[in-house]
Order: C-alpha cells, then structure tokens, then sequence
C-alpha cells in the first residue's frame, strides 16, 4: 500500500514501522523556540540537564523572538533575556526582534526545507506545510527534550484529502479559499489528522497563498496540511536550504481515511466571525449591518508577506483610511519590510494615514500594534478572533482585501463592493 | 513512589448555563495570554479557566484531586504548557474529555497528567459536578460512586502510560 506525504516523511525519519495510530521516534531537523514558551524552554534544559551538554545538535537548534518585539512589558523582556543570555553561552543561532515571526524566518533563512521535520513553541508551526514540509508546535517541555535528544515521540496521523474545486477568481485570494476549508471542515474537521491538499486552485497558489492556506490547518484542528511543492516553492527553497532536500508526494495508492471535496467555483469573499475562526459567512452578508471599524490590521503569519502587503499597497495608492479607522500594516519579516521599502509602498502607507510597523506577529499576539479594547471592532488577516486574544474587543478574520476595502470605507464591506 | 493506576476524586463537569458541555475551550480560555510571562507553576493555578465565561472562579470552586469532564477539543489553539500546568497546580488529578487540541494532549502526556479521551462522552452526561467517581487509566472504565454507574473510556496509550509513570517525559527519557 502506498504511502501519504506525512508517512513519506515520518519514514525518512524514523527507524520504526510508520503507519497511522503507531507511535514512532521521529528525528527532528530543526528545534526552534520563540519568545512565547523559549524562557520555559531554557529553564527546562538548565532543570533537568544541569551538568551535561543540553543540545543534540546545536546547527539545528534556533531561537527566534517575534510575539512582542521589542518586548513591551516586563515579562516579556525578561523571558527574552533569559533566552538571550542562554543562546550567547551555548552558540546557539538567535534571531532577536529585528527579524519577524519565527516560523517565516525558518522558511527564508533555509532552516526548513521540503521534506524535513521542524518543532518548534509556535502553534501555527505547522505553517511547514506550505512548503511540503513536517512542522508541529508543541509545548516548551516538549521542545527542551526535542533540543536535548534531537528526536521526540509522536502518534502517526491518518490523512484526509481536501480537494479543492474551482478556480480562484479576483477579489478573493488564498485566505477566502482558506475561510472555505475551515467553513466546510470546522474548527475540529481535521482533528488528529494530516491534510493534503489537491486541486488546480492549489497548484496554482503562490508560495504566499500557501503558506496562507497551511498557517490555518490549526484552526481545522489538523496536525499539519500538506500543499505538494511545485517548481516555484522548490526553486524558492533551493536558493536558501542548508542542506540538500527531496520533496515528497503521496503515491497513487495512498490511503486516505477521508476525503472531502471543497467547491470554490461561486466563491465570494469571507469572513469569520467573532469569536471563532470557524464562524465564517459571507462579507456581504454583513454589510446591511453596518459595522463600524475601528481597527484594520495586515499581517500574521497567515498574511504578512510580500504579496500580502502589495494587495493592500495597491488599494491605497491616492487613497486614504477611513477618518474614524486606523490600519496597522505589519510585514511578517525583515525581509518583506526591506522588499517595502526598496519599491516606494512605505510612502503610499504613510499617504494613506496608516501604522506601519517593524515585523513580528503583532495583532495576533497582543504586540507592537497593541490590542482592542471592548466593543473595538477590528478587522484582521490574523488566524484566530477567540474572545480576549487580541484585548476585549471584536476581531473578524478575513483577506487584506477585504480588510483594506473595510478599512477605506471605514466600515465592514466586501472588496466588489467599494 | 509508585503512581496509582486507579484513581478517585470529585468530578467538575464543564457545561455551560444551558447544562450542554463546552467544545472548544482553548488555550487562551484556560490559561489567557496576558499571563504568558509566569513560569512559576506555584503562581499558575489561580489564572485557570479566568477568562471563560462561567467558570472564572475555577480556582476557588475545585478542590484537590477533581477529576475534570469535558467536552471536544478541548486546550485547542496555542502551545502553552501553562494551560496544563495551571491545573497540575491545583491539584486536578485527571482530565477526560471527548476530545483534545492535537498540541494540548501531547503537552499534558509529557507532563505526566493523566487525560483519557471518553468520546461517547454525552453517555456520561448524568455525572454532575460533585459525584465520587474512580478512574482506571488502563481500561478506561470509569466509576460513578455517588450513583453506581459504569461507563467506559479509552485507556491510555503505551508511551503516555510509561511517561506518567515516570514522572514526566524528562524523567522517561533517563530510562531510555
């Protein structure tokens, strides 16, 4: 019988029999921690391996600072000195506040690869996904032992296939087509279990759109959620890998313990709803309410690279935020903010009477862009609107389009309709 | 010191004003964000279940060795140990519940917290808060003492057994 991707991966990188419900040793590529659970993660070694050398392998090991940069309370600046110290003394790789959301920086700076298995204190880890790779966020004892031992425990997942019908027709992008998925699947379709995904909407995402689409498996419930490599994520990654890599695709007669169908052909654009990322409707079915948006933010690891911030760059241009509204635009990583820079879109934000921030997780962390407070509406490219994460306020999940076109009209509003 | 195998306590049933059970209890409803900095566990019991609606007096209303009844997915969203941790600090001994955030029972397993998933769960809905009820993490077999009934959910796993054994996934690990 023929393998899925996840089973293609565990194999290669375990000894054991890797089929679904068994619980195999897998060696791990990469051992990341953030600022998020990293302190935790440094006390644990330190506790449990006080006098004996800490890291399997220190190359692999990564610490990277992205949920409040720079730290903007007390406990945050601690637990980040905590790391920082920790990294400096054993010559570990740190990337400090200048640099983004640690997942992202992983994908640019060649730590993960197609076909590789990378862990890390990031929930949304399995983000790897779009880039045919293993990623699994895990809690911080998890991840000391991970560091320590170069290889953790976990249960192989049986797969599901979601395929995707249709085309992706302008105004909606990746994230409406993600909304899509998490409507039909809800926030526990794809509990326990991996995810390929399938169809020529898939084929043709972007390495953006798909690193949008796999950032959200967590909110599906899902292990992780394979999008097959193409050329593009395959030529992408070979630029940055540290070592050589083979990507990896379901056989033929793989076996799938579910397979769904997900038609996107009469696709509008969507929005999720207060407070769960699964209570998803169409905008337009919101805009007879009339509702006024306070916050408009741009980024997250679902949506902050490049071509995320273009949408919104694009819209802008000799226009300007709605009187009562403020938008917060924040690149995903140093490397989209310099992309920023370099081609003038900074100067069009400014125009346009918006935040623009250094990058990190910001909005979905309660970070430099702050949180709302109660009866905010915020509008955001974020992952998750459970109540109390982003301060007291309302958050609605949708696509920088639609946060820009709600942004500009200064109320909730679908793309087609500004 | 052998751990036991059997355990009993006082249940604490998580349902809502309207007697249902809670799905999706996240992360940020059992130990918020804005208490992400504390890494003493001694300090964590006190934020638990804070910021769920019903529930925000949690830490006053359990007792040492509640055994909690949940719904499904239960510790969904982010990777906070705290979230598992905050109940170890007030002595909860046991978790079961329908089902779990995939990050949030690995992260229970490796701290040695016993959580058994009972999927049926809604058969064992007439256990309210306050009956004596047993646990056997092997078989699953769970005892209503206060109304003498038995219901049956899945034991725990090889490894999650030998982890809790152990003590913790670190205390396993020196045995490997």
């Amino acid at each position: 019988m023929g393998q899925t991707v996840i089973e293609k991966i565990f194999s290669a990188h375990s000894k054991d029999e890797v089929k679904p419900g068994n619980i195999i040793w897998l060696d791990l590529d990469v051992r990341s921690a953030r600022d998020f659970a990293g302190a935790s993660v440094v006390m644990n070694l330190e506790k449990y391996y006080q006098n004996e050398e800490n890291c399997e392998d220190k190359d692999k090991t990564v610490f990277t600072f992205d949920c409040v940069v720079p730290a903007n309370n007390l406990g945050y600046a601690e637990n980040q000195q905590t790391i920082r110290v920790f990294a400096r003394e054993e010559g570990i790789r740190l990337f400090d506040s200048e640099w983004g959301i640690g997942s992202h920086i992983l994908i640019e700076e060649g730590y993960s690869i197609p076909g590789s298995t990378v862990v890390g204190t990031d929930s949304h880890l399995n983000i790897m996904g779009c880039i045919g790779a293993f990623g699994q966020g895990m809690g911080d004892q998890d991840i000391a032992f991970g560091m320590k031992a170069g290889k953790t425990w976990f249960e192989v997942p049986p797969t599901m296939k979601v395929t995707i019908e249709g085309d992706l027709k302008a105004p909606c992008s990746a994230k409406d087509l993600t909304l899509a998925v998490i409507r039909k699947l809800t926030s526990k379709g794809a509990l326990g279990k991996a995810i390929e995904f399938e169809g020529k909407a898939i084929d043709n995402l972007s390495l953006a759109g798909r690193i949008t689409l796999s950032s959200m498996v967590t909110e599906m419930g899902g292990i992780v959620g394979f999008v097959p490599p193409n050329d593009e994520v395959i030529s992408y990654c070979k630029k940055r890998a540290r070592s050589d890599f083979t990507p990896y695709y379901a056989e033929e007669d793989a076996k799938y313990i579910e397979e769904v169908i997900v038609d996107i052909s009469d696709l509008k654009p969507l929005i999720a709803k207060p407070f769960k990322p699964d209570n998803v409707v169409e905008v337009e079915s919101l805009e007879k309410d009339n509702i006024h948006v306070e916050s408009a933010f741009i980024g997250s690891c679902t949506n902050g690279r490049y071509e995320d911030m273009k949408i919104a760059v694009d819209m802008l241009k000799g226009k300007q935020v709605a009187e009562n509204t403020v938008m917060k635009i924040v690149p995903a990583t140093r490397t989209v903010l310099g992309d920023m820079i370099k081609n003038g879109d900074i100067q069009i934000l400014f125009n346009a009477r918006t935040v623009v921030s250094n990058p990190g997780c910001a909005g979905c962390a309660s970070g430099q862009i702050g949180m709302t407070g109660k009866g905010e509406v915020q509008v955001s490219t974020g992952n998750r609107n459970f109540k109390g994460k982003q301060g007291s306020g309302l958050t609605y999940l949708c696509s920088p389009e639609t946060v820009t076109a709600s942004a500009i009209a200064g109320k909730i509003i679908s793309p087609e309709n500004l | 010191m052998k751990k036991p195998i059997i355990l009993k306590g006082k249940a604490i049933v998580l349902r809502n004003d309207t007697n249902e059970p809670i799905d999706d209890i996240d992360t940020d409803m059992i130990f918020h964000n804005k208490y992400l900095h504390i890494t003493d566990i001694n300090e964590m019991g006190q934020y638990a279940f804070d910021n769920l609606d019903g529930w925000k007096d949690f830490a006053k209303k359990t007792e040492k060795g509640a055994i909690l009844i949940l719904g499904a997915n239960f510790g969904s969203g982010s990777s906070r140990q705290q979230a598992v941790d905050c109940f170890t600090a007030l002595g909860v001994q046991a978790l079961i519940a329908k089902s779990y955030g995939a990050i949030y029972k690995r992260n229970a397993i490796n701290a040695g917290m016993p959580l058994l998933l009972a999927a049926i769960i809604d058969n064992i809905s007439d256990i309210v808060t306050g009956d004596e009820i047993e646990v056997n993490l092997e078989t699953g077999l769970i005892k209503n003492i206060t109304k003498k009934k038995d219901y049956q959910a899945m034991g725990m796993s090889k490894v999650q057994m030998d982890i809790y054994l152990a003590g913790n996934l670190f205390d396993y690990a020196k045995g490997m």
